[in-house]
This record gives structure tokens, C-alpha cells and sequence, in this order.
């Protein structure tokens, strides 16, 4: 094992922003790290997530809205992640979420949002120098755990679609410090809205949109060790295809909606309890199209441990 | 390693079967239309009654070339040189307009009016710019097509079309001109084949009266309108239905007609019906010197009141006294235990909002960007009536019915609305969160209620073999304003009212016209 350190540190268990639209990026996504937790081994627990914007950007009018001042949404999630193989995970999240506006009369939206399935799959690492190269391959899905309505944005708690995404991830380590990049597809179904007539730069007569797909690039570097974990994050997502919301209109499921964020995140393990650990972090939306300028923060606490008694020594 | 495979490999064969089986092509209905092939042909409808032309010869048509003439052979070798070397774009036009002209030019307009239904967007001091008709182009583009603003929109067009094709069946019957196809065994039908008379054209007459009548509407849209124009004129060519010569001569018999409109409509009292600042602040004054709660605007920053005075627009179907005559009675005073009451009860709606009345509200909505409820209305009754096979003048007049009562349903709603200036259920308690943004106008009656009511009564007569599917569907449209919480009970229910006996003014007039007898 040339990352035994890694295999120690245990699943990395972070909030990542994702397409939730307009509402807020506060869908949990956690597949866009390069840590693998050992076969046979669960790491589980509650993650809450804050998100809030004042402004938001109509194509690129950027603006604020005295209807409906700041637009926030929460979230609270269940994940696993479980080790089949010290190579090979699968992570699932199960997320409730709820959204506000502070200002207007617009009624805020509350239920389960989407569950999500990731496999993710380390076929190679490859020592280089005095570092390590792994290359991660990462598939998953997403579907929605309720029949909630997605026409209502900026407020809908999501899009509705079932999702298929493929990632590709590279990552490099020398003793404590690393660098992950990302690409990942994101595939969209189309969505059923309540109305059979809509308008985009034209007029539809069904109740089918064609939500456009998206990629995500992820940049993230920082420092690992076996209790601490300290990261800078840089993400972009982009629409490919999508309308721009008009001046004064409101937001559309199939809106073209592109935006970039920075972060940090921070985790620590305890080494007594065994197993516990805890999350934090944050990131701001610097730029954006079609989406609002949010500020997110989350935190969480997770308990890793070995569903298989007599397998003691890992190393 | 190795072992990983199998668990990759089935779940690679699911995202496949995902990626494969989810195509996401959308077919929308109005792209299903089959072409029009009409049942009856309506040959008597030049003695059909108008509503502004005063005779079937007010505009003349001069006599079509002889069939022998080099005039209309030419027109002919046209066609048949269109038609060896037709394209796939064009074989898609032939597929888009055969469907119906009335029927495309009424989808066409709900389009503008979907893309230009947009408030506009406040200045830096808190205030609202307006539209200006004399300056289109400038932001907010002219016009803001709110649901009063649609409403006549509709009306002007498909009374216009009516009225040119009544006109035009005159012509038809007068010089009795077989279709192309008919007098050269060469020329294609690329239509259902008709034995309606094919001088002057009546695709022209409805897109030229629908032209016309746009370019006052929609000024900002004329490159747009007259493109389709040109499409629908070579459509009808390349499909081997009219000559060039047919087609020239109906749209300018259309935009004739259609000046009739352009003329009522300069001075039918639209053009003034935003009101004043001072006229404004007088409503709220005046209704508050009754001792009733005055309505004021929810939005930040406040919005002037939408069209204040679009209740003195001239309707159509009835003189302006009778829309004084309509108006409903006054709505529980702002005061009562009734009117208490039922703000209780749009508490508890927001309050219990179900799934399913979300739906409902959504459905109906309606609001900013979309062709709002006279739109909807019309989409309702586009989609019955493809499966009726109307002659275009019946498509015509019965487009025209249901418009004209939405205009005058939508005017005798704005009567009562700034009559009564009766404050939304938000305003009386601001714990009401509501389920659909808040049309920035009073609350008494519900527009969505009046324009459904009459749009239903005009479509329940005319397909009587529906039942109550149509006034099942206005009933739902008006509660869902009162599920979304954003209208009192009394407001939908004599809003269903009011816009019933507007209705019946249309079907009073249906039943004389001359068309169902």
C-alpha cells in the first residue's frame, strides 16, 4: 500500500456544492475528493448545510430583489460510505432541504430532495518522485426522493431530474500536501412540471423540459494527515445549453446557469474515540450566470468503523 | 482487481440502460397537428354578421386574372418550380401552417405575448418606468403584456381575421376561382385537397389582418411577424394551394379589414388606461374615505397599480353602460367577520398547502412570462378545436367569441377591481405566504375567475358535446387563486360570476351571427 496514511485517514466526508439550481448549492455531493476508506469499513452520519444569497445574476444583470431579500436553503443529510474494497467505495446521501425567502410573500419550500449513489474506483496509483499519483474513476446517480416541485425557482428545494454523472479524478501526494483535479459529466432527464405550457426564448406546448446537462471541474489542494485535513476548493460549473433568464423574469428549471466558486474545508479525526470525525467549511460563489451569489456553510460529524469484527491489523 | 470488475461492470451496464433508454426528446402537442382538411366548408358565411366591417364589399377586390391569362400561368410555373426542387425547410413549413392559419397566427401571438408579459424593472430611485408605444425599442420595451393588455390583444386580432374573412368568402363565392391544383393536373397538392374557392387566399386574409393588427400590438416584432408572413405566403405556394397572385390579393384585403381595428383600437381607451400618478394616490384616498382598507401595491419597491383604468376600455359585445351594469356588488367590507373569515381560511390554505393544490396553482398560474389566462384559454380552445376540422372562418369566428367576452370579462373585472381597490389576503394579514407571485393589482374580483368563467361559457356552447369538462376546468382555475393564497373566496366566486354573464353576452351573439344556423 503506497498510501497507507491515506487508507487510515478514512472517508472524507465534505458538502460539495452541486446542480441545484437557482435555489441554492446546498446538495450534497461527495465524490470529487481522492480518499478511499479500507474494505469493510462504514463511515456515517448527519451533515447540515447553510446557504444564502442576496444577489443573483439575471443573464449577467446582476441584482438584488426587494421581493425576495435573502434567499436561503438548509440542509440536513444522511451519508455512508462503505469500502467494498480498499480500491473501490460506494457513497450514498439521502438530503432533506428547505428554502426562504426573508422578503415577499413567497412560500418557502421544504421536503427530500435527491438520493445519490456513487462508485468510485481506484484502478491505479503509481509512485512518481518522491510523490504518488492516483487516478480515481467515478460513477453515480442521483433521483428524487419526493414528488417536489421544481417550476417554483428561486425557492424549489431542486430540478426534479434523475441524474448520471461520470468523474474523472487525478491526484497527486508528497509527504502531507496534495492536489485533486476533476471533470465530471453531469447528465439530466427531463423533468415533469405542473403546467403544460411554458415559454423559454419561445413558447412550449408540453409539460416536458429539457434540462441542458453540465460539467463540473474541480480544483482542490491542501494538507492530509491522520488527524487533520485542510483544503482550498475551486469549482466550476457549467451548463451546456440553457437560456438566460430575461431582466425582471423569473428563473426557469432549464435556465442557463454557469458559476464559480472558492472554499476551504476542514476535518479532524479524533484518535480517541476512534473513528469520530468532524467537518467544516465554506465557499462563495465569486461569478455566475443565472444563479445566485451564495454563500455556503456546513459541517458535520461522522463515525468510521469496521463492519467486520476480527480484521484487526489493516497494514 | 480483479474482482472489482464485478461490481463495475453491471453497474456501467445500468448507467448505459439509463444514458440510453432517457431520450430526451420532447414532442410538444401543437407540433402533433394534423393538416386542416375542413369538414364543412362554410360557403354561406359572407351573410355571417361582423363586428366592425358594415358590408361584405366595404373594401373591393378586383377580379382574378383569367385562368388562360400569361398572368396566371406564370403564377403557376411558379408553383411548379417551387415545388421540383422543394427542400426539407420547407416541407417543414408546409407541416407547421398546414395545420391551421387561424390557429398559427393565434399561437404566434401567444408567443409575443409570452415573451413581452415582463414588469419592468424599477429605476435607480425607486420608481417604475412605463412602456411607451411612441418609443417601443427603449427599456421597457412597449409592450408590457399583463393579462388586461392580452386580453384585448387576442380580441383585436381574431375579430380582425373574422371580419376579413367574411369579406373574403364574399370574393371567394363572387369569383368562384378553383384552387391551383384544380386548373393544372401538373400542380401538386401538397394540402388536403378543397373545393373552397381559392381567390383570395384565406391564409392571406388571416395573416394579413393578423399583421396589421400585430404591428400596433407588438411594434418591437414587426421583422419577426413579417417573416412568418413570408413563410406562410411561400408555404402556401410550394404546397400548390394558392398563386402569388391569390395570396396578394387576400393579405391586402386582411390588412384592409384589419385598419378597421387599428383605428378602434387607437381610441378605445387602452392607450390611457395606466393612469395617472395623481389618479393613482386618488384610489387609495377615495377608498379610504369609505372606511374600507384601501389596496396597496405588496411589491419593493411599490408598483403603480396595473392599468387602473382598462374597466373604461370599450368592450366589444356590449356598450360601456352595461359594464357598470355588470359590475358585482361590494365585497364584505374590510371591517366584517366575514371578511375576517376568510382570510382565516386563506391562512389555512397557505398554511395546509397540499402537493396537489400546488399543482393546481401552478397549472393555472399564468403570471409573468407566460401568454397569461386569455392565453391559456385560447391554447384550451385551440386544442379542441383541431379536432373539429372548422372551416378557417369557423376558426375565425369562434376565436373571435371566446377573445371578444375575454377583453370584456377582463374589462369588467378591472371595473370592480379599482371600484372596490380591495386589498389582497397579504395585506390584511401578513402571515398569508403564497404559493404563486402576487399580480400587483386589488383583489376583488379575480381575473383569473372572470377571464375562465367567460372563456368557458363561450366553449361550452359552442362544443356542447364536452358536458362540463370547461366549466369543471374554470371552477379549478379559479380556486386554485384561493389555494395559491393569493385571492379571498368571495373574490373567485363572483369573479366565476361576472365573467358567466360576460360570456353570455358572446353566446347571445353567437346564436344570431348566422354561423349555427
Amino acid at each position: 500500500m503506497i498510501k497507507p496514511l491515506l487508507v487510515q485517514t478514512g472517508k472524507y466526508l465534505i458538502a460539495l456544492s452541486i446542480l441545484v439550481a437557482f435555489s441554492g448549492r446546498v446538495s450534497a455531493q461527495t465524490d470529487a475528493d481522492a480518499i478511499m476508506i479500507p474494505k469493510n469499513y462504514l463511515c456515517t452520519g448527519p451533515m447540515y448545510s447553510h446557504s444564502d444569497w442576496n444577489h443573483y445574476w439575471e443573464g449577467d444583470f446582476k441584482r438584488t430583489n426587494g421581493n425576495l431579500g435573502h434567499v436561503s436553503s438548509q440542509m440536513f443529510s444522511l451519508m455512508a460510505d462503505y469500502g467494498v474494497s480498499d480500491k473501490f467505495n460506494v457513497l450514498v446521501n439521502f438530503p432533506y432541504v428547505w428554502t426562504n425567502a426573508s422578503a415577499g410573500t413567497l412560500k418557502g419550500q421544504k421536503g427530500l430532495q435527491d438520493a445519490s449513489l456513487f462508485l468510485k474506483y481506484m484502478p491505479f496509483e503509481f509512485q512518481v518522485g518522491k510523490g504518488v499519483i492516483s487516478l480515481y474513476g467515478i460513477a453515480g446517480g442521483s433521483i428524487p426522493l419526493s414528488n417536489y416541485e421544481p417550476d417554483f425557482l428561486p425557492l424549489s428545494i431542486g430540478a426534479h431530474s434523475r441524474n448520471v454523472m461520470g468523474r474523472f479524478l487525478v491526484d497527486y501526494q508528497r509527504s502531507n500536501f496534495f492536489t485533486t483535479a476533476s471533470a465530471e459529466y453531469v447528465y439530466r432527464s427531463n423533468i415533469t412540471i405542473d403546467r403544460n405550457s411554458y415559454y423559454t426564448t419561445e413558447m412550449h406546448y408540453t409539460n416536458q423540459v429539457d434540462l441542458p446537462n453540465a460539467m463540473v471541474y474541480n480544483g482542490r489542494m491542501g494538507y492530509r494527515s491522520e488527524s487533520w485535513i485542510a483544503e482550498a476548493v475551486a469549482e466550476n460549473n457549467t451548463t451546456l445549453g440553457g437560456f438566460d433568464i430575461r431582466k425582471n423574469d423569473m428563473p426557469f428549471p432549464s435556465n442557463k446557469m454557469n458559476w464559480t466558486t472558492l472554499g476551504a474545508n476542514f476535518k479532524y479525526t479524533f484518535s480517541r474515540p476512534s473513528g469520530l470525525e468532524l467537518t467544516a467549511g465554506g465557499d462563495y460563489v465569486i461569478s455566475g450566470r443565472n444563479v445566485g451569489q451564495s454563500t455556503v456553510f456546513h459541517g458535520g460529524v461522522y463515525y468510521l468503523f469496521s463492519v467486520v469484527k476480527q480484521k484487526k491489523d489493516k497494514k | 482487481m480483479k474482482k472489482n470488475i464485478y461490481y463495475i461492470l453491471p453497474v456501467l451496464a445500468m448507467v448505459f440502460a439509463t444514458l440510453s433508454s432517457c431520450n430526451k426528446t420532447i414532442v410538444e402537442r401543437n407540433n402533433a397537428f394534423q393538416p386542416l382538411s375542413p369538414a364543412k366548408l362554410d360557403l354561406n358565411a359572407e351573410t355571417w354578421k361582423p363586428v366592425l366591417l358594415t358590408s361584405v364589399t366595404q373594401f373591393s377586390v378586383a377580379a382574378p386574372d383569367a385562368v388562360s391569362s400569361p398572368a396566371y400561368q406564370a403564377d403557376l410555373n411558379e408553383i411548379k418550380a417551387y415545388q421540383r426542387g422543394i427542400t426539407d425547410d420547407q416541407k417543414a413549413l408546409i407541416s407547421y401552417w398546414s395545420a391551421g392559419a387561424v390557429l398559427r397566427w393565434n399561437e404566434i401571438l401567444r408567443d409575443l405575448v409570452a415573451k413581452h408579459n415582463l414588469p419592468p424593472y424599477q429605476n435607480d430611485d425607486g420608481t417604475y418606468p412605463a412602456p411607451s408605444s411612441a418609443n417601443p425599442f427603449a427599456y421597457p420595451q412597449f409592450p408590457f403584456s399583463n393579462p388586461p393588455y392580452a386580453a384585448r390583444s387576442y380580441a383585436y386580432v381574431s375579430a380582425a381575421q373574422y371580419d376579413a374573412l367574411i369579406a373574403a368568402w364574399h370574393y371567394k363565392a363572387l369569383y368562384n376561382r378553383p384552387a391551383p391544383y384544380k386548373n393544372d393536373a401538373t400542380v401538386k397538392a401538397l394540402v388536403p385537397k378543397s373545393d373552397l374557392p381559392s381567390y383570395p387566399s384565406e391564409d392571406a386574409v388571416v395573416s394579413g389582418a393578423a399583421v396589421e393588427m400585430m404591428k400596433l400590438l407588438f411594434p418591437t416584432e414587426i421583422a419577426y411577424i413579417e417573416q412568418k408572413e413570408a413563410d406562410q405566403k411561400l408555404y402556401r405556394m410550394i404546397a400548390g394551394a394558392n398563386t402569388r397572385a391569390e395570396w396578394d390579393a387576400g393579405e391586402a384585403l386582411g390588412k384592409q379589414v384589419a385598419g378597421l381595428f387599428t383605428a378602434r383600437a387607437r381610441t378605445d381607451g387602452a392607450g390611457a388606461a395606466i393612469g395617472t400618478p395623481a389618479y393613482w394616490q386618488s384610489l387609495e384616498t377615495n377608498t379610504a374615505a369609505t372606511g374600507q382598507t384601501p389596496w396597496i401595491s405588496l411589491e419593493y419597491p411599490k408598483r403603480p397599480p396595473m392599468l387602473p383604468l382598462f374597466g373604461k376600455v370599450v368592450p366589444f359585445l356590449f356598450p360601456p353602460a352595461t359594464v357598470i351594469a355588470l359590475r358585482p356588488p361590494p365585497p364584505p367590507s374590510t371591517s366584517s367577520d366575514q371578511f375576517k373569515k376568510e382570510t382565516a381560511e386563506v391562512l389555512s390554505y397557505s398554511k395546509n398547502a397540499t402537493r396537489e393544490n400546488q399543482a393546481i396553482v401552478q397549472f393555472w398560474a399564468d403570471g409573468a412570462g407566460t401568454y397569461a389566462p386569455p392565453g391559456h384559454w385560447d391554447a384550451i380552445a385551440a386544442e379542441e378545436f383541431v379536432k373539429e376540422n372548422y372551416s378557417e372562418i369557423r376558426w375565425a369566428r369562434n376565436m373571435a367569441l371566446i377573445n371578444m367576452a375575454e377583453m370584456d370579462a377582463g374589462i369588467v373585472c378591472w371595473d370592480a377591481k379599482y371600484f372596490y381597490f380591495n386589498p389582497r389576503p397579504t395585506q390584511t394579514d401578513g402571515a398569508i405566504k403564497t404559493l404563486t407571485g402576487i399580480p400587483n393589482f386589488p383583489s376583488y374580483t379575480s381575473g383569473h375567475s372572470n377571464f375562465s368563467a367567460a372563456a368557458a361559457t363561450v366553449l361550452t356552447y359552442l362544443l356542447p358535446d364536452r358536458g362540463t369538462k370547461f366549466t369543471d376546468m374554470a371552477q379549478q382555475a379559479a380556486m386554485s387563486r384561493l389555494y395559491g393564497a393569493i385571492h379571498y373566496r368571495t373574490d373567485c366566486e363572483v369573479g366565476l360570476t361576472t365573467g358567466k354573464a360576460v360570456g353570455n353576452y358572446a353566446v347571445a351573439r353567437a346564436k344570431a351571427d348566422g354561423a349555427d344556423q
